[in-house]
């Protein structure tokens, strides 16, 4: 997994609360077996007026020019800046794999639904909770700011607006050190396997019908 | 010990280790597998040169891709018959149990799991899938994961995760005529909101809750996900033991007794603590329908689509608004007077034995209304299948103008064929409303399968309560 310490990047709004991970990326991307290249349908419904199936060329596309991806001052955004319970629904980690495929690598929002916030820290994206009305208030900032950046410190747990504003973040201690250090979780656990062993050994004794 | 919460028990019983930060090591008892959520994964292990730590807690099977009719000429489509043809390849393999396309045990993973028995009291049961959550209904901690946990649970028989929230939501009273628990589950969540549940596990109690049946029971717990809840769960009681006795997967003989006797400590203490406490009355809950593109826009069936413009909130309003737009419906009109084009009675929240007889009795005698283009009938397994069929569930459905089909996701999530064209409304049993979810540009209601069918046969939403 990818690093993440410092990020100092452009910043896109999506104003709209309850974004569900159907709308990340729609179920018919679903049917790939493998785990990159789902960028160019990040939010393949909003983002193109017409319909996408696997394997299209999508430079070939019409995109859809009211939609905030498509916009010029955001190109290159790595910073997503969203509303309340973003990635709600469906637990596909194609959502995150789409979003850091397309070049984000942190998203804020007042809440987000639980599977899809957990997806992030596997995939070297970093999801930020902040209070409602600091999103209201970096969402007045961005749209009234063309180049809009955010200095993103994972270390120091901080925001860093233009202004010079800080916001300052909370994330589990366990999750910040596996993203600092972009270590591989199965990896971690498998030092512990005599625990494992042990652990199912006595549960095994205890109920030796869940192991018939 | 002071009094625990069923929570509380599943947990403490799973913990292997546990971080400083509290984070945790759980133990994974069931991992059920299906084409979608698992390439990936398996393809990690691959590439690491890991194992599978445990191959028997694992029971795959394709459910979302698969075609449910003509399924004697395989799937039509190349990419996702690549990815079932790569479940089946992973599974041989890797020595994992499976049951393929044209197996009558093949389903929906969350209808087949408890139909086995494969999904027992006491049990943590992951998946890579958010409806997981279905299988709480039987005393379990089942809750849905992403691709980087299945590929950790096939690995390491564990799961690293902090303890979430307790929330006890109460439902107590009888419910009324035409009312179900796929009402109470839409009621809920019109009550505490999509995210009400996020960072909660929820366990259903009350006395409308000890009445319904182990289906109804999954029913609920399924849709515990849309009210942002992991996990969502109910006490074992001699409803759940009488559901299970006999299954494949289930226990038996002097395992079974010592089994139930644990099975029997599998509810809450008295005295508990709860992080939060949500109450409804069972009898004032009326058959619900979706009006938007979230499973909290929802009233009765007897109620009108709201108007954005009475809404103070500025984001509620606004996605009210979009939602209205989207949906093609004015604020004000009568729920009863929403005409519909299609309707999909399936899905892991209500495609079981009970669900089809439900729609059924509604549909007996009666036929489809002209302007339903398509009603469609997927049960959950192939086991459901057939026992309908044998109770003539079949007939009624198709002489009432039913398509009868073979058991899949289906039109929940639409990743075969079966799909909303753009504009086509549909009054569907499954339990998301998102946009697109069923087809681009497709417009869903959720509902009752009573609701359904009597939807279908109406050609427009129809209160059960009063046919």
């Amino acid at each position: 997994m990818q690093k993440f310490t410092v990020l100092d990047g452009l910043v896109m709004p999506l104003d709209r609360a309850n974004v569900d991970t159907d709308a990340i990326i729609p179920k018919q991307f679903l049917k790939s077996i493998k785990r990159s290249g789902f960028g160019p349908n990040a939010f393949d419904e909003w983002r193109y007026l017409d319909h996408g199936e696997p394997g299209m060329d999508n430079s070939k596309r019409i995109p859809n020019p009211d939609f905030v991806l498509n916009q010029p001052r955001y190109q290159g955004a790595q910073v997503l800046l969203a509303r309340e319970n973003f990635g709600c629904g469906s637990s596909r980690e194609h959502a995150p794999w789409a979003l850091e495929d397309y070049g984000f690598r942190a998203i804020i929002a007042p809440s987000f639904a639980d599977i899809f916030f957990n997806n992030c820290f596997k995939n070297g994206l970093l999801p930020i909770r902040l209070a409602a009305e600091q999103v209201d208030a970096l969402f007045k900032e961005v749209e009234a700011t063309p180049g809009y950046r955010l200095k993103i410190d994972l270390e120091r747990q901080s925001i860093t607006a233009p202004d010079g504003t800080v916001y300052q973040f909370e994330v589990e201690a366990f999750r910040k050190h596996c993203l600092l250090n972009g270590l591989d979780d199965i990896g971690l656990t498998l030092q512990h396997v005599g625990e494992i062993a042990a652990y199912e050994a006595k549960h095994r004794a205890a109920q030796p019908w869940l192991f018939a | 010990m002071g009094a625990q919460t069923l929570y509380d028990k599943l947990w403490n019983a799973h913990v292997v280790r546990q971080e400083a930060d509290g984070t945790a090591l759980i133990y994974i008892d069931r991992h059920l597998v299906h084409e979608v959520t698992s390439p990936q994964a398996f393809e990690g292990l691959k590439l690491a040169g890991r194992k599978l730590w445990r191959s028997a807690s694992i029971l795959a099977v394709a459910d979302h891709n698969v075609p449910t009719k003509g399924r004697a000429q395989g799937i039509a489509d190349p990419i996702a018959r690549l990815q079932v043809e790569t479940l089946d390849s992973n599974c041989a393999e890797y020595g994992v149990n499976e049951f393929k396309m044209n197996d009558v045990r093949q389903g929906i993973v969350h209808v087949i799991g408890p139909e086995q028995g494969a999904t027992l009291p006491g049990m943590t049961v992951v998946c890579g899938d958010s409806h997981t959550s279905t299988h709480g209904a039987f005393a379990a901690l089942a809750f849905g994961i992403g691709t980087s946990e299945v590929e950790h649970v096939m690995a390491t028989q564990c799961l690293l995760m902090k303890k979430s929230k307790a929330m006890l939501v109460l439902v107590d009273g009888a419910l009324g005529k035409g009312v179900t628990a796929k009402d109470i589950a839409l009621a809920v969540i019109g009550k505490i909101g999509t995210a009400g549940g996020t960072g909660y596990a929820i366990e259903f109690a009350g006395s409308a809750i000890r009445g319904l049946s182990m289906e109804g029971r999954m029913t609920l717990c399924n849709m515990a996900i849309e009210a942002g809840a992991r996990a969502g769960m109910i006490a074992a009681d001699d409803t759940t033991t009488n559901y299970l006795k006999g299954r494949p997967f289930a226990p038996q003989g002097e395992l079974w007794d010592k089994a139930v006797a644990y099975w029997n400590t599998l509810h809450s203490d008295d005295g508990a603590r709860f992080d939060a406490t949500v109450k409804l009355d069972a009898a004032q809950i009326r058959p619900q329908v979706t009006w938007g593109t979230s499973p909290e826009m929802v009233v009765a069936v007897d109620g009108r689509v709201p108007d954005p413009a009475t809404m103070s909130d500025a984001v509620k309003r606004e996605g009210a608004e979009r939602a209205l737009h989207y949906m093609g419906l004015k604020a004000n009109t009568p729920i009863t007077e929403i005409n519909i084009d299609k309707v999909f009675i399936g899905s892991c929240t209500n495609a079981r034995i009970e669900d089809m007889r439900a729609a059924a009795a509604v549909a007996q005698g009666k036929h489809v209304a002209a302007n339903v283009k398509l009603a469609m009938v997927v049960p959950g397994s192939g086991l459901v299948k057939q026992q309908a069929e044998q109770e003539g569930l079949d007939k009624i459905f198709i002489a009432a103008g039913f398509e009868w089909r073979d058991p899949g996701c289906s039109m929940c999530l639409a990743m075969n064929d079966d799909r909303l064209a753009p504009g086509e409304r549909c009054a569907a049993t499954s339990n998301r409303n998102f946009e697109g979810r069923q087809g681009q540009g497709g417009r869903t209601h959720l509902v009752s399968p009573e609701m359904a069918a009597a939807a279908a046969i109406a050609g427009h939403f129809v209160d059960v309560s009063k046919i």
